[in-house]
């Protein structure tokens, strides 16, 4: 009994030693938002473009090392996305042990989109915006309805299908992060979309850290009150990125982080 | 452990520490989950037992509600858009569904790589889910039955230590037939077992 108290007190006291590495230290060494005219993507390094029509989906394939840039054209659009390990799809985005891991359910440049296998999928090595979801989802048959009072284009949809067209089924369809989706909580509790975070041209770039299956899909986030039936177009930028060095921001900015991609490593060692 | 004073119960069952547990529900029958021994997080999935494609999903359930937490009234929203059960009574007040369940991967990055080879509530839904031929890509984001997870303004999101007391519970009542998947959570690494994994009790009782 005084073993089990004694193995409990101990592992209290590393959870709060955590906790303070995590929201206090972690969060004061993350980097700054990128600004909109900086971190230009050299011609060479540019693989393919690609826009996005409001409403619709695409998918591609990411090896590791390369990055997804992300733009928000018109500051109007959210963009929700979901990745699979190419190698093994059961091995998916993880919403939950991204928000859990890192202590935040804010995710911005310097952060990682972990899988459910603790591995470091994406980092986010660009970021103009800081504001994204990870806890409500895209939307649905049942919200498009309820916002504008008839059926349209949906996230929820595209997903299944750019899915199917992947051989993966509804199973394989976790929750999905949305980017330029400034959700955040009140005191109560409540979600508050702050617009206000949102601007034309606001991009991030999504590095790849094992190569990956992407779907994403430009349909207006369901707390958007601005959101459009019909949105406007975003670009897809795929393009060759450094591989993580051992000072990288995203790798150094926790234990966690660190640890997450000690094992996303061993994947390619 | 003395059992609830509602009339009708059609079941009764004690899950030890850190086990699984599941059942089918039938539509207009609740379950009734009761943390004996107060602060003891209760990971659940469900899944409609007559085409399990369909089932729970936090992000159609947040959305609907516009809310970050699962209160006395919340609707569980499945996949599809339907409403598969509601929180009908809790004496506890508010319970977690974006914080998702434990694995050993992600024991090993949040609290270090001596913690991997630990029980986690993923192995329980694994092993229980495989009984129907469901497998780990059947796993989505979960409840939280009695785990305190507070999201903060700046986005700050903290296991903290649970607020059930001895005997709390919650009530769930179905609205469609439910395959009701139970991982009595083996946690030891954060607060929301208050550092020492309990029994708890289910009951399902018709109005």
């Amino acid at each position: 009994m005084q073993d089990k108290q004694a193995i409990a007190a101990a592992n209290r006291r590393r959870y709060e030693e955590l906790r303070a590495a995590g929201q206090q230290s972690a969060k004061k060494t993350l980097p700054q938002p990128t600004r909109r005219d900086d971190a230009p993507i050299a011609d060479d390094a540019v693989i393919e473009r690609r826009q996005v029509p409001g409403g619709w989906y695409t998918s591609l394939q990411l090896a590791r090392g390369e990055a997804l840039r992300i733009i928000d054209v018109s500051g109007r659009a959210s963009v929700s996305l979901l990745a699979w390990r190419m190698e093994d799809t059961s091995e998916r985005i993880n919403c939950a042990d991204t928000v859990k891991v890192q202590w935040s359910a804010a995710l911005s440049k310097g952060r990682v989109i972990l899988s459910d296998m603790g591995r470091v999928m994406l980092s986010v090595i660009e970021d103009t915006s800081g504001a994204h979801d990870l806890l409500v989802g895209g939307s649905t048959p049942a919200s498009v309805v309820a916002r504008f009072g008839t059926t349209t284009r949906n996230t929820s949809e595209n997903f299944v299908v750019a899915a199917a067209k992947l051989g993966l089924g509804i199973p394989d369809i976790p929750p999905c992060v949305t980017f330029f989706a400034p959700v955040t909580t009140d005191e109560a509790g409540r979600f508050v979309w702050r617009g206000d975070r949102k601007q034309a041209g606001d991009f991030v770039d999504l590095r790849a850290e094992m190569n990956l299956l992407v779907v994403v899909s430009n349909c207006a986030h369901p707390l958007d009150p601005d959101g459009a039936a019909a949105p406007e177009a975003v670009t897809l930028i795929r393009h060759r990125a450094q591989l993580s060095a051992a000072d990288d921001p995203c790798r150094t900015a926790s234990p966690e982080a660190a640890r997450a991609f000690a094992v996303t490593d061993q994947l390619f060692a | 452990m003395a059992g609830s004073d509602v009339a009708n119960i059609v079941y009764t069952d004690d899950i030890p520490a850190e086990r699984p547990w599941s059942r089918v529900i039938r539509r207009g029958q609740t379950l009734r989950i009761i943390d004996s021994a107060g602060q003891q997080a209760v990971d659940a999935l469900l899944y409609n037992a007559g085409d399990p494609a369909e089932r729970y999903s936090a992000q159609d359930t947040l959305r609907e509600q516009g809310s970050a937490y699962v209160v006395l009234g919340t609707q569980l929203i499945s996949n599809a858009g339907r409403v598969m059960a509601r929180i009908t009574a809790d004496t506890c007040g508010r319970h977690d569904t974006s914080a998702g369940c434990c694995s050993c991967e992600s024991n090993a990055v949040r609290f270090g790589e001596e913690t991997r080879y630990q029980h986690a509530c993923r192995e329980n839904f694994i092993l229980e889910l495989s009984k129907y031929g469901l497998t780990k890509r059947d796993i989505v984001s979960n409840l939280n039955f009695f785990m305190e997870v507070p999201i903060e303004p700046s986005g700050d999101f903290t296991v903290l230590d649970g607020l059930s007391a001895p005997g709390n519970h919650v009530d769930i009542t179905m609205e469609m037939d439910v395959l009701f998947v139970i991982s009595n959570c083996p946690q030891i690494n954060n607060p929301c077992n208050g550092f020492n994994p309990t029994p708890i009790r289910v009951e399902v009782y018709e109005a």
